[in-house]
């Protein structure tokens, strides 16, 4: 509590030094970081990096390494393996002081400003930043609460055990088979993800087994990324393979059957199911209240990602609410965490928070093991509005499909994960 | 909350240090605007193999660059795209940040 005061009497006063090498020092602001994805991980190497190190950074992530869900659908595709899109949180603690506890949060308590971690251990911050991604939700699926029923019909939604699992599902389809994936109205993490993987599953399919079907069952009407571009390639390069149906909405799912049951149309059986589930902020942001948003989403406000719901509390990635044109992509929650870095520096050193943010996106989907489109924006902040907008005239589309962004996807790749994590 | 912002409000109007313009961009600013660019080109700049290395640049060059891009001079896959979404006085303050950091 002492601390707490001090910090504040140092910020109202602006002279708070957050200079020197505080790497290993108990004293300092705290911020506890709940999430080691794209935009948790880079929020806390840059809350290191621009306090000087000044700043006390507890990450809070249950898993071993981080697993890129960019580039995953290329191991479900088969030309990558999940190592190639694996890498590990060791830079964040060595290079950039971040402590690291492998750990779940049970709970938050808003008021009290502290975390309880699933171990047990209680962990008190002056901010938190929660990038919890997205959880599914699957009460709107009673098939898939049976028991056992999630580790037979997979989504391999978040890169890992699932999508490697996936990959095995499509191996051991005999050819002739048809792998189905079904597709939640947006909003959803990765827009154009699931196309992508129709493409990359179709491109196995056609080396390995060219008897197979892919059929895409989408709850949306029409395809809702990069639409004309899937949809030539699946007509020329994917003909007779991929097939596409909108207006599709999943109701149920009969595992035993391994058969889909829609609202208006007729079940659909097939050998590998893949349903993409409708999705909500990850659990922790919705049991500590936060989203507001149609009890799915966190509402933030875009200059600093601080919780509308809740004083304190920094919320990231796919779990906000999305900003109109702003997709929920790994690459835009790395630029979330930057923002939002610089956000809280600022306020915890006394400065004005950036009043005009601007940051871009880019997104790259692979159509084959080798050729890509992108989709590319620029947003700014618009104070009239009190949002991100996409700045008018830039932005746009690959024109086709071609092997030059299959080369600069990677070289995406590399970058984003040594930004987000060395 | 409000009260939050309300005394950072204050705070800005008082801090001398940060007594820019209301138009230009400040360096932390331009440290933020860059930080955009390092999703793709590599934290300060300073890029993993398969991008462009923006750090230690001249200056000149990467407003030229931008602004090629920015004009349709330059072909581009992406870059004439996101280039557009920047001002010239947002060009500029990106490019003299990385023209100062570490090759």
């Amino acid at each position: 509590m002492k601390r707490r005061q001090f910090i504040q009497a140092a910020s109202a006063a602006g002279v708070l030094g957050l200079a020197g090498c505080a790497s290993t020092s108990d004293k300092g602001p705290h911020v506890v970081v709940v999430g080691g994805g794209y935009g948790g991980a880079t929020a806390a190497k840059y809350l290191r990096m621009w306090s000087d190190y000044g700043i006390r950074v507890t990450l809070v992530e249950p898993n071993a390494s981080f697993v890129s869900c960019p580039i995953s659908n290329l191991v479900i595709g088969g030309s990558k393996t999940i190592a190639d899109v694996t890498s590990s949180y060791e830079n964040l603690e060595r290079r950039h002081g971040v402590r690291i506890v492998r750990d779940f949060v049970s709970a938050i308590d808003p008021a009290k400003r502290t975390v309880t971690l699933a171990g047990g251990a209680q962990l008190a911050y002056d901010r938190l930043v929660l990038s919890p991604g997205v959880d599914f939700m699957m009460e709107t699926l009673p098939g898939l609460n049976r028991p056992g029923a999630q580790d037979q019909v997979l989504h391999a939604w978040k890169a890992g055990p699932q999508t490697v699992a996936l990959r095995r599902q499509l191996e051991a389809m005999p050819d002739g088979g048809v792998y189905a994936i079904t597709i939640p109205l947006a909003p959803y993490r990765c827009p154009p993800g699931p196309y992508e993987r129709a493409c990359q599953v179709a491109s196995y399919f056609k080396k390995s087994k060219p008897r197979s079907k892919v059929l895409i069952l989408d709850e949306n009407a029409d395809v809702t990324s990069k639409g004309a571009l899937f949809k030539k390639v699946w007509a020329e390069r994917y003909a007779g393979i991929v097939e596409y149906r909108g207006k599709h909405k999943l109701m149920d799912v009969d595992v035993a059957g391994s058969t889909l049951k829609f609202e208006f149309n007729d079940d659909i059986k097939a050998q590998v199911l893949n349903v993409v589930p409708a999705m909500r902020a990850g659990d922790i942001a919705v049991r500590t209240g936060l989203a507001t948003v149609n009890k799915r989403w966190c509402d933030v406000d875009f200059l600093t990602f601080e919780s509308k719901a809740a004083a304190h509390i920094h919320v990231l990635g796919d779990a906000t609410q999305s900003a109109p044109g702003m997709p929920k992509s790994g690459h835009m929650a790395n630029q979330h965490g930057k923002t939002c870095a610089a956000a809280i520096v600022a306020t915890l050193s006394g400065r004005a928070v950036n009043a005009m943010p601007v940051y871009n996106n880019t997104c790259y989907s692979f159509v084959s093991d080798s050729e890509v489109v992108h989709v590319a924006s620029v947003h700014r902040y618009d104070a009239a509005q009190k949002t991100m907008v996409t700045v008018p005239g830039s932005g746009g589309l690959s024109t086709a499909p071609n092997e030059l962004e299959g080369f600069y996807a990677m070289g995406w790749a590399r970058n984003i994960w040594a930004d987000t994590l060395a | 909350m409000k009260r939050a912002v309300q005394s950072l409000a204050a705070i800005a109007c008082l801090a001398a240090a940060a007594g820019a313009h209301a138009q230009a961009i400040d360096p932390l600013q331009a440290r933020s605007l860059a930080a955009s660019c390092a999703s793709c080109h590599g934290t300060l700049g300073q890029a993993q193999p398969g991008m462009a290395s923006l750090a230690g640049q001249s200056k000149d060059d990467l407003v030229r660059k931008m602004q090629d891009y920015k004009n349709g001079r330059l072909p581009a896959t992406l870059m004439h795209q996101l280039a557009k979404g920047y001002t010239d006085e947002q060009i500029e303050a990106i490019a003299a940040y990385f023209a100062a950091q570490k090759k």
